[in-house]
């Protein structure tokens, strides 16, 4: 039985096929994630067993320390901070493939094709590696969150990356001087650091999404270089959603795919923060808020980064049962860039225990925002800017929206009138229809909350 | 163009739609879900890493990289596959 391994990687394939495929339906979901360990084991115990593996002692304890570094984070990390976690976890997975084609390189010296894989395999390893370390700062708040860009910036990028490329095809071609496998490292590493600096926090679900196809084709192209399929398997999988993601996510905020592939090459300035309009807003108090609410019959809420910042989504919990008791109909829209990462607001919300069929996607809920009594602007800004669907001059103009301008009422809670991520001023909150409530999220919630019961 | 090498063209060139469609289907109320699972899954790495750090006649930087990729890519694998079933955990359809 010198070849149980073959078999063991044609399990490991169909269980990561068939973690995906289940993963589309939450009701069969847990199933996807077991699947996955399932295929994971396959894996790992299939590579111990292969003859080539010789010297078992050094591998088991790395296993048992990056088993005793992982189970912690997963389990101490709250979920507002899942993006960060995912970044860290990218960092990891890159660093790993990175460090095998390093040590392939050094043990082979190869040139032609093989090489073309450790090239790829590496540059995009390490690359993603600083780039997800960095992606990790901006989330966690240790890296300022602005952009940071500088005159010439997007020169130095593509030079830097132009000479990695070249030393990366001389190595193709012929072997090379020593200094050249450790300078080609430098630069990979360089380069993603450079490519994150001048991104945004709110662009941050299409990087991450970006993050996640890179690593995916790392290993991918690990598979190639170690004419493993299983690899190739699981990395294409892994390449095409989070190119899929990355897709869904510019869509959403009307950019071109070429335009986050390489950073934030020509993109507007974000930096730039509008002069403060002085206009006048209506404010209400949590009493009034609280009155109106519960004479509506339709409520729909719309929860942003805010949210997440002052993680008032136990509290909106608490409004929202309050509410149903009373007949209203509350119901959640959530667009498709909301929070930092795909689908993140989804995930808060199921934390504080809303049903998920109360969640709804953008395209599903914009025609009955016309039809709801209130909508609860909780933390967003841009993605629910009228000027996105009108002012050709915005730089958000074309980027689909929430509508909740059509609602019958319209209350934002915010803290300031502090334009959003794009720097923009919202026309929204001068509408005689707009009630600003103005303060912390969660505690206005929470005072919205105790001033219902009055009005039952 | 070797046959090993045309084999693995053609694995790609058939892994790669079938990832796309399968994730075309994935609503995007799991869409942090699938992130974490598609990450602990790319850290599949570890098979790379093992053989590497494990190989026979070894040399030490390569059992050192290796083992340093080992302790990243389980780092990862760990990581990945709780917090995508705890998140999973949360998700439920009906009010009690």
């Amino acid at each position: 039985m010198e070849q149980i391994w073959q078999i063991a990687y044609i399990f490991a394939a169909l269980s990561i096929i068939g973690s995906i495929k289940w993963l589309s339906s939450p009701a069969t979901a847990r199933r996807g994630v077991m699947a996955g360990q399932i295929g994971m084991l396959f894996a790992v115990v299939g590579t111990l067993l292969r003859h080539e593996v010789v010297d078992y002692e050094f591998i088991l304890i790395s296993i048992f320390i990056g088993a005793a570094i992982g189970a912690p984070l997963a389990y101490l990390m709250p979920m507002t901070a899942v993006p960060q976690l995912t970044a860290l976890s990218h960092a990891f997975g890159s660093l790993a493939a990175a460090l095998v084609g390093t040590a392939e390189y050094y043990r082979l010296t190869p040139t032609g094709f093989t090489m073309t894989a450790l090239v790829i395999e590496t540059v995009l390893g390490y690359l993603t590696f600083t780039a997800s370390i960095m992606a990790f700062g901006k989330l966690q708040e240790l890296v300022p969150t602005r952009p940071i860009t500088y005159k010439g910036q997007n020169f130095v990028n593509i030079a830097l990356l132009l000479f990695a490329v070249s030393l990366g095809l001389w190595m193709i071609v012929e072997p090379t001087p020593s200094w050249v496998f450790p300078t080609f490292t430098g630069l990979s590493l360089l380069f993603g650091v450079l490519l994150i600096i001048p991104i945004g926090g709110g662009d941050m679900p299409t990087v991450i999404a970006l993050l996640n196809s890179y690593a995916g084709a790392a290993c991918a192209a690990m598979g190639f270089a170690l004419s493993n399929r299983l690899l190739i398997i699981a990395g294409a999988l892994n390449a095409a959603s989070g190119f899929i993601l990355s897709v869904i996510m510019c869509k959403a905020m009307n950019r071109s795919f070429l335009n986050v592939l390489f950073g934030a090459f020509g993109q507007v300035q974000e930096g730039a923060i509008a002069a403060m309009s002085t206009k006048p807003v209506h404010s209400a108090t949590a009493e009034e808020a609280a009155a109106i609410m519960s004479g509506a019959r339709k409520i729909i809420v719309v929860p942003g980064y805010g949210m997440a910042v002052a993680q008032a989504q136990h509290k909106l919990r608490e409004l929202t049962d309050a509410l149903t008791k009373r007949g209203v109909e509350v119901r959640f829209a959530i667009h498709p860039v909301a929070g930092r990462m795909p689908g993140h607001m989804n995930v808060l919300l199921a934390e504080a225990d809303i049903p998920y069929d109360k969640m709804h996607e953008m395209e599903e809920i914009n025609p009955d925002f016309a039809e709801a009594d209130v909508a609860l602007v909780i933390g967003a800004n841009d993605v629910v800017n009228p000027a996105a669907r009108h002012d050709t001059l915005s730089p958000i103009f074309g980027m689909p929206i929430l509508d909740v301008d059509k609602a019958h009422t319209v209350m934002v809670i915010k803290r300031s009138m502090s334009p959003g991520f794009a720097g923009i001023d919202n026309e929204l909150y001068y509408m005689d229809r707009t009630l600003m409530l103005f303060g912390d999220a969660k505690s206005f919630v929470a005072d919205i909350v105790k001033e219902l019961p009055a009005h039952s | 163009m070797t046959a090993e090498l045309e084999m693995s063209l053609y694995v790609l060139i058939l892994a790669v739609p079938l990832g796309l469609q399968l994730v075309q289907r994935v609503s995007p109320l799991l869409h942090t879900p699938l992130m974490s699972l598609t990450n602990a899954i790319s850290a599949i790495s570890v098979v790379g890493a093992i053989l590497v750090a494990g190989a026979a006649g070894a040399s030490k930087l390569s059992q050192v990289l290796g083992c340093v990729a080992v302790v990243a890519s389980t780092i990862n694998i760990v990581s990945g596959f709780l917090i995508t079933d705890r998140m999973l955990k949360m998700f439920r359809k009906k009010d009690k």
